[in-house]
């Protein structure tokens, strides 16, 4: 099972290190992992998705929360966090396709952030399923290039 | 006040109340040692071997609770402390090891002697700094050793470059220090202390059950008191040894794959196993799916990532063993509770003790317990502290030596690392050079780490060492004849060795051999009246084995002897 996991961190170095090398270490897996500095320069937010097999995510709490440079975890239920991801994806178009390529990105209200003779560059944000749509789309098309952010997300409400 | 670096770091020790400094020093560190060349209030203890500055730092803080200090230059000096480190990390002691790193500008070239020991060691500190910057330098130390000292203890590693230790700064020591992300909680959550009270009057068959963590509190005087006031039989960890009276009627002795039969069957058959700064380590808990079957179980620890980690807790309480079990304490006192409803289990156990206690081969020969035991008798009346390598010396001196008081036990629990005793000895005997410290060492184990013969010769420390000499890799040498159908293989030590009286005399130190039994009471009250470090080898028979023994993986009531 996948959680989201929102650790604030002290914006140092070795931090990255120290939370990557306890997951390796306790046999947690990452999922996905977003990280950057807050309003704050001197704290950084890191969004990791963990996937839980056996372990208890009690225990990765626990853990995370004994490195000195963590300041605080939040664990979101989906339904409790607003949960977005980024997307980049540069797929080959020719002049048949293209417009048909363009459709597809307007029904996800994606953009085209770059256009060339032979190729699209689509952005895309969204929850991680409808980031799977659109690749799955798209992929006919020959997608030759992506990347995503991994997830980030922040509470709803109040919180 | 401008200082250097270097200097820096020394004012900063000087400061903190560090008076030794166990290390080696190399191209990284020379600012450094300079500066310290120029303390009047620390003293450098040159060792051997960096491995064995980290074990005497180890050493030096298990035997009097303040921060032990070590320090090596970078890359191999730095990289020969790590299984000190990793040492101190899995028992829980405040050690802090300060290394020379090449200069901030060579970083990350391969420089000579470069070595990423921040890396290297991240998986087994507590904390860990490079520092880059001289400024940075009393903020670091004032955080490193509360960070080492505080909470769950553990040795926090501060990298400093070589360029670093010539910056000029001007010197300002933090009044306190400020972490955000670090808060350890000290004192119980008081409905749960209340409910831990209910649960220990509710028992009928209740077992406190303690480790190293009521040592690191200093909680064994309310320890004490609890089993005391209500009765409670006491069972203990390896790393508890010391922190409940060895002769107290109420001890049952240590738990575990060579724990006693009384405490293992207590364990089995209780209803409330009342847990007090232990980890429910494997070698203690046998098979933990079989553990205690029928027990609820009140865990009290510092680090809530111990609570539910092996065992599900019925009654968790995170706090300072010495503060919540105070706390505990005043309530009973205050309510007058006395309990009454566990007394047929009080005397199932006394009956227990006395029907399974743990023997003296009946033999003529001389065997490891023997010696052991008559060291332990000769040393009653003395200040006496204790130290051992990892083995079946280890566990028999766990079984065999009587002590009664906390810090008076040194042994390599978690990590389990031969050679651990003898540096050690020399750490606790520099931190308490009143004390009669002893070093009960296997002959595998000593030979791991007999340069620092040196250290204790050049310093004159008055350690005695008792090799336990049965020519053999002897736990292994168990394991192969129970397991391996004793198939014997790369376990005999006996060409190889060297003969210790001879290399003790290479030393200038006394030393003396005892062979058989009629010799051993003179041959040990002679090495414990000599005033300066003695080695006493002992050469014991060979195919002794540590009985009684929980096999691995097996359940606490699956104990081979002891009855």
């Amino acid at each position: 099972m996948k959680h989201t996991l929102s650790v604030l961190v002290e914006n140092k170095p070795g931090v990255l290190a120290r939370i990557a090398g306890l997951f390796r270490r306790r046999g947690f897996n990452i999922h996905s992992l977003a990280v950057a500095p807050t309003e704050n320069p001197n704290l950084s937010k890191m969004i990791i998705v963990v996937d839980l097999e056996d372990k208890p995510l009690e225990q990765v709490e626990k853990q995370l929360h004994k490195l000195i440079n963590v300041i605080k975890i939040q664990d979101f239920l989906p339904h409790e966090a607003v949960e977005r991801e980024l997307a980049l994806i540069k797929v080959k178009a020719t002049k048949e396709n293209r417009s048909e390529i363009i459709q597809i990105a307007d029904i996800f209200r994606a953009k085209i952030v770059d256009v060339s003779q032979d190729s699209l560059a689509i952005e895309v944000t969204g929850t991680e399923d409808k980031i799977d749509a659109i690749v799955a789309l798209l992929k006919p098309y020959q997608i030759i290039d992506i990347a995503r952010t991994g997830k980030i997300a922040v509470a709803r409400g109040k919180k | 006040m401008k200082l250097t670096g270097a200097e820096a770091v020394v004012k900063a020790l000087e400061m903190l109340g560090v008076t030794d400094i166990f290390g080696i020093p190399g191209g990284a560190t020379l600012p450094l040692t300079d500066a310290l060349s120029k303390s009047k209030k620390i003293k450098y203890y040159l060792m051997r071997h960096e491995q064995c500055a980290a074990h005497a730092a180890d050493g030096y803080a298990r035997a009097t609770g303040r921060v032990g200090v070590c320090t090596a230059t970078s890359g191999p000096g730095a990289t020969n402390l790590v299984t000190g480190i990793a040492n101190a990390y899995m028992d829980s002691i405040p050690v802090v090891a300060i290394t020379g790193q090449v200069a901030t500008t060579v970083i990350g070239t391969d420089a000579f002697q470069e070595a990423d020991i921040t890396g290297i060691t991240l998986p087994i500190v507590k904390h860990s700094y490079l520092i880059t910057d001289a400024r940075e330098i009393p903020e670091v130390f004032a955080e490193a050793f509360y960070i080492a000292s505080t909470g769950r203890p553990g040795p926090v590693v501060i990298d400093l470059p070589r360029d670093v230790q010539n910056q000029i700064i001007n010197f300002k020591f933090p009044e306190h220090v400020n972490l955000p992300g670090y808060k350890p909680t000290l004192k119980g959550h008081v409905r749960q202390i209340k409910m831990a009270i209910e649960e220990l009057m509710a028992s009928e068959r209740p077992v406190l059950f303690i480790g190293g963590g009521v040592i690191n509190s200093g909680a064994h005087e309310e320890v004490k008191k609890l089993a005391e006031s209500l009765k409670l039989p006491v069972a203990w960890t390896l790393m508890g040894k010391g922190a409940f009276p060895d002769e107290h009627e109420l001890n049952m002795g240590m738990i575990g794959m060579h724990g006693t039969k009384t405490t293992n069957t207590a364990i089995m058959n209780s209803d409330l196993i009342f847990a007090v700064g232990v980890r429910f380590d494997d070698r203690a808990t046998g098979n933990l799916k079989k553990f205690a079957p029928n027990a609820r179980i009140v865990h009290i620890d510092i680090d809530p990532a111990e609570i539910g980690k092996n065992v599900k807790a019925d009654v968790p309480i995170v706090g300072d063993a010495r503060s919540v079990l105070a706390e505990i304490n005043r309530i009973i006192t205050e309510k007058e509770s006395t309990k009454n409803n566990h007394f047929k289990w009080l005397e199932q156990i006394f009956e227990w003790k006395k029907k399974w206690p743990l023997k003296l081969p009946d033999t003529d020969d001389l065997t490891a317990q023997h010696v052991i035991n008559t060291i332990s008798k000769l040393a009653q009346n003395r200040d006496v502290l204790v130290t051992t390598g990892v083995g079946q010396h280890q566990m028999w001196t766990a079984q065999f030596f009587k002590l009664e008081k906390p810090r008076t036990f040194i042994t390599s629990g978690g990590l389990g690392t031969m050679g651990f005793g003898f540096p050690a000895a020399i750490g606790a005997q520099v931190g308490c050079p009143e004390k009669l410290v002893i070093d009960i060492d296997g002959d595998g184990s000593f030979q791991m780490v007999l340069q620092d013969l040196g250290t204790v010769a050049r310093y004159n420390l008055p350690v005695k060492v008792v090799i336990i000499n049965n020519r053999y890799l002897g736990m292994v040498r168990q394991w192969q004849e129970l397991f391996y159908g004793r198939r014997y293989y790369a376990v005999d030590l006996e060409k190889g060795s060297p003969d210790f009286v001879k290399l003790a005399d290479a030393y200038g130190i006394k030393a003396d051999v005892v062979e058989n039994l009629s010799q051993l009471e003179e041959k040990v009250a002679t090495m414990l009246e000599h005033k300066g470090p003695f080695i006493l080898d002992a050469r014991v028979k060979e195919e002794e084995n540590v009985f009684p023994m929980v096999p691995a993986g097996a359940s606490l009531d699956e104990i081979i002897g002891g009855d």
